[in-house]
């Protein structure tokens, strides 16, 4: 990788990046709160579609980054304020800019009080999440990466459920313990590399006990954003008592910073020490896989049993990627792509179901479908979508982390069938109960089937789920030349690292 | 030579007919005479394209149809061969006839949810064609699940403790199968061959060479029992589970529609993906013949103990099965063509017991084969019909079922087996055990107490299509040729 450069054009990323604070800060000034859910609606599917602009002018074929910025920020440490995308990184800031306005309109009813507050949080996470996926400045990334963490703190302390200090807690704990070995490592790296550049610190080859520790500190870091089992007890905390949209983002962005930061910083600058680690991580994969899925099965509140398939699904994204092949990497990239549409989406049906019967428990929703027969049908497309039914999104994700997964160890892969199963079995459930369990319940009299904005939530993820599902290859054209980068520079690591 | 290739648009339209069924049914829901039209004007066009298609595969082409290129090696693509035709032509044409039987027995017995009936009902036809019409293993996939799906909700139609649990028990052998052993398997076929298209002739198989026998086998046996709709022990009991449905459902989709599919997938991996040649080479035939072999044995022996007679003909069905794949197991060109030419011998005539049973249940409420003691004559288009297709799964001459046996007899022969010459023999006597009885009986027994309400014929909606598919089991009888020459051509 060589230096990065400034394209010189228009600064559409840091436009993206700062254009939701500046929407927070109207927000926090504007009276009444209607006009602050109209703003902030108004705003982020501005932000969205503007995002759209990143495609513009994006050659897949091209590796490094593109829609390059860089400017000095803090000259006597070598900071710099840079920035910089390829291809997984753009989707993940669309699939951010998407789900931002779906978790407005997701929120209208949900939340009643504080609603200023609550959307600047909002706004201001999506600052924090573009700024995430497009910073090539470590310091800078670690900025964005722990601003995080204040407004999805809040978001689960102030809004949530019964247990929500106790969540919110966990998750703050949880993530900030990671953050520390990761400010660990940059600053080893820095004092290797003599700059905060990331693309700078991919160029380089470093001893195989640096490797190790550095890949070592990424790891707990990382694991636990995923979260890879056993790092993963704060994610079915923090889920059931985040609102919907706070479990929207949760499921849909956040998680997916933990395998970003997998294939972005420990495949391209530890490559050596991610192949020495490989194996025993794909293990654990397939360990998260079948704990998420079995655990999955096990729970008969609604988002217990969503967030757990979060750990199972997630499971799968690491299995792609530290297969180490351009199957499993593409798999994992299209994995965790998917996720991001059908968990948030089956976060906001069960916000949905939970907003009409004031529960999440399955038994109390068998036979809902009677009654919401156009809930019935979204919610039968996302959990088919969600045990990778051929034609969905997911299959195509997961048949490609399998057949990467099958390169490198066939025996490992049949270890994953159980959960696989388990995906199934716990999808079905659900839908069978919801949409077809019991004929009548009394208490299901006079529950309305979905509104037109509930319908305008759902919708887009629904042409996602249908459209990845069938026609996956102009996204895997956007990731291919980006992952199969990364792939040469980890097979090649063996030849070019020197000896401790 | 190369089979030539042709792009079809019918192909598709053929797919969509029952999809877009599907939709006319739903909206016209509250109109029942409109919505069945909906579902008979359906069937119509997907006989009246898939028909359309015969004399171009007779002629020795193969039609395809690309729908989505998903990524390299992989896509959602349909074939149209000598193969899939058997299927989807009889598949088609008895949904035509199951429309009209179906609409007598759901109004004679007032069913609730009948639009919903409908709808999954049209949705299973579209898997069901898809699965016939399917040029790779993904596709193959991606339909055999959407029959999974779809038919869940007619399992479970009457949504009692029964229902569900025969649903359940449904589900749980149906997608687990497809799930652990099937998906894997395409994923390692994936792996070793870098795509899933099914090869252009019976003979040589996808897989490289390079490929050991241990995984070859390995990925064998995950299709044979990953199939599970193909009904083989010990994966059969979602089969007699699923004599919940409406009979209907047990007519078209679980003696044609649901399971052929399993039958039919297993037969297109076992010649399009592993090829005659490659079984032979690795020994594969022999062993899975014999396998079968003791479902069809032991399948028979548990339908003499049945006294429900729709669970009689479900053990009948699990047996039956097994007669395609032993046949295409045999590896003989005519042992081959006697297991293809059963996919739709075996169609005409269960299809047509099943319709008896429902028209007895509909006119008499009986469900058992002991209260049906006298009942064929008062029945006599019922039960004369009963009885030219159990005839014809016993095997005799001139039904449709004959010809099955007779060349699985000439193949087993030329595959130098005695032994499942004799395993054809006892399951014939089998056969025979559980199927002659109930005819004496219905005609020449003593009839029983009609609490005052003498029984009679079911409506006229409900007899004329089961005196069709019983007529038509004769004429296939007489007149094989039409199925056999697609068999030929596929062995060719």
């Amino acid at each position: 990788m060589t230096q990065l450069t400034s394209d010189g054009g228009f600064p559409l990323l840091s436009v993206l990046i700062f254009s939701p604070l500046v929407a927070a800060l109207v927000a926090a000034l504007l009276p009444g709160e209607k006009a602050v859910r109209w703003w902030t609606l108004v705003s982020t599917l501005l932000i969205g579609v503007a995002s759209l602009g990143l495609l513009s002018g994006f050659d897949a074929g091209k590796a490094g980054f593109q829609w390059a910025e860089r400017s000095a920020w803090i000259p006597s440490l070598k900071v710099e304020y840079a920035l910089g995308i390829d291809g997984m990184s753009l989707l993940l800031i669309l699939l951010t800019t998407l789900v931002t306005p779906l978790c407005v309109m997701a929120s209208w009813c949900y939340i009643g009080k504080r609603v200023r507050e609550f959307m600047v949080c909002l706004l201001a996470m999506e600052t924090a999440m573009i700024g995430v996926f497009s910073a090539l400045d470590f310091v800078l990334f670690f900025m964005f990466w722990e601003a995080m963490l204040i407004p999805m703190s809040l978001m689960i302390g102030v809004w949530g459920g019964p247990r929500k200090v106790y969540a919110a807690l966990k998750f703050f704990i949880y993530t900030m313990a990671g953050s520390v070995l990761l400010l660990v490592a940059i600053v080893a790296l820095r004092l290797k590399v003599g700059s905060f550049s990331i693309p700078e610190m991919m160029g380089k080859t470093y001893p195989e006990s640096f490797q190790c520790w550095v890949f070592a500190a990424f790891l707990l870091s990382f694991a636990i954003k995923v979260p890879m089992f056993p790092f993963h007890t704060w994610l079915p905390a923090a889920h059931v008592e985040a609102p919907t949209a706070g479990s929207v983002i949760l499921a849909s962005v956040l998680l997916k910073m933990g395998a970003y930061g997998f294939i972005r910083f420990s495949l391209p600058i530890v490559p050596y020490a991610a192949k020495l680690f490989a194996p025993w991580l794909m293990a654990l994969s397939v360990v998260a896989i079948l704990y998420g899925g079995f655990a999955a099965l096990a729970q008969t509140d609604l988002k217990k049993l969503v967030a757990y398939s979060s750990v199972g699904h997630m499971g799968f994204a690491t299995l792609g990627i530290f297969s180490l092949t351009r199957e499993g990497l593409e798999g994992a990239t299209l994995v965790m792509i998917n996720h991001g549409v059908t968990t948030g989406a089956l976060f906001i049906s069960v916000g949905i179901l939970y907003e009409r019967l004031h529960t999440r428990d399955l038994d109390a929703a068998a036979g809902v479908g009677k009654v919401m027969p156009v809930f019935a049908a979204f919610l039968g497309v996302f959990c088919l979508s969600s045990l990778a039914f051929p034609g969905t999104n997911s299959f195509i994700g997961e048949f490609l982390v399998l057949a990467g997964g099958f390169r490198v160890s066939k025996i490992l892969m049949i270890c994953a069938v159980p959960g696989i199963v388990a995906a199934a079995a716990y999808n079905l459930r659900m839908l069978q109960r919801v949409a077809y369990g019991g004929t009548s319940n009394p208490k299901h009299e006079g529950v309305a089937d979905l509104g037109w904005r509930e319908i305008l939530a759902l919708a887009p993820l629904l042409v996602l789920v249908l459209w990845m599902g069938l026609q996956p290859k102009p996204f895997v054209d956007l990731i291919h030349t980006g992952i199969t980068q990364v792939v040469a520079q980890v097979a090649n690591a063996a030849a070019t690292v020197p000896g401790p | 030579m190369p089979v030539p290739v042709q792009h079809d648009i019918r192909l598709l339209l053929a797919l969509l007919a029952p999809l877009v069924g599907a939709g006319l049914v739903m909206a016209t829901g509250r109109r029942p005479n409109i919505r069945e039209g909906c579902s008979f004007l359906a069937a119509v066009v997907l006989f009246g394209l898939t028909a359309s298609l015969v004399p171009d595969i007779r002629a020795g082409k193969t039609l395809d149809f690309t729908l989505f290129e998903m990524l390299p090696g992989l896509a959602i693509k349909l074939r149209a061969d000598s193969l899939s035709m058997i299927f989807a032509v009889a598949a088609s044409f008895l949904w035509i006839l199951a429309v009209f039987y179906s609409a007598g027995y759901m109004r004679g017995l007032h069913e609730h949810d009948q639009t919903r009936f409908n709808v999954c009902f049209a949705l299973a036809l579209f898997g069901a064609i898809g699965c016939a019409f399917s040029d790779n293993l993904l596709t193959l996939y991606l339909f055999y699940e959407i029959v999974s799906v779809c038919t869940y909700p007619l399992v479970a139609h009457h949504q009692d403790e029964e229902g569900y649990e025969g649903g359940l028990k449904y589900m749980i052998y149906l997608t687990t199968t497809a799930k652990a052993l099937v998906l894997p398997a395409m994923v390692l076929v994936y792996v070793l061959v870098g795509n899933l298209d099914f090869a252009s002739n019976a003979h040589t198989g996808i897989l490289p060479a390079s490929a050991s026998s241990g995984v070859v086998t390995a990925l064998y046996i995950c299709f044979l029992l990953g199939f599970a709709k193909n009904g083989i022990m010990p994966f059969h009991h979602w089969l007699p589970g699923a004599m919940v449905a409406p009979t209907p459902v047990s007519a078209l989709l679980h003696a044609v529609a649901v399971v052929k599919v399993g039958v039919f997938s297993t037969v297109r991996v076992m010649l399009y993906v592993f090829g005659i040649d490659r079984m032979d080479a690795l020994n594969l035939g022999m062993p899975t013949a014999w396998f079968v072999s003791v479902t069809i044995l032991v399948a028979s022996v548990l339908a003499l103990s049945k006294d429900n007679l729709k669970a009689r003909l479900a053990y009948s069905t699990v047996s039956q099965l097994s007669y395609i794949i032993l046949g295409v197991a045999l590896l003989t060109p005519r042992g081959i063509e006697g297991g293809l030419v059963h996919i739709a011998n075996h169609a005409f005539s269960k299809i047509t017991l099943f319709f008896c049973a429902g028209a007895i249940y509909v006119a008499t409420h009986r469900k058992n084969i002991s209260e049906m003691s006298g009942l064929g004559r008062a029945m006599p288009f019922t039960f004369g019909a009963f009885a030219i297709a159990a005839l014809s799964m016993i095997g005799a001459p001139p039904v449709a079922g004959f010809v099955t046996k007779w060349n699985l007899l000439l193949g087993a022969m030329d595959a130098g087996s005695i032994g499942i010459v004799c395993v054809l023999l006892v399951s014939t006597l089998l056969n025979a055990a559980y199927f002659v009885p109930i005819i004496i009986t219905a005609f020449f027994g003593k009839p029983v107490d009609d609490h005052g309400h003498p029984p009679h014929e079911a409506p006229l909606v409900m007899v004329i299509p089961l005196c069709i598919t019983a007529a038509l089991s004769v004429v296939f009888g007489l007149y094989p040729d039409f199925f056999m020459e697609f068999t030929r051509a596929v062995v060719k």
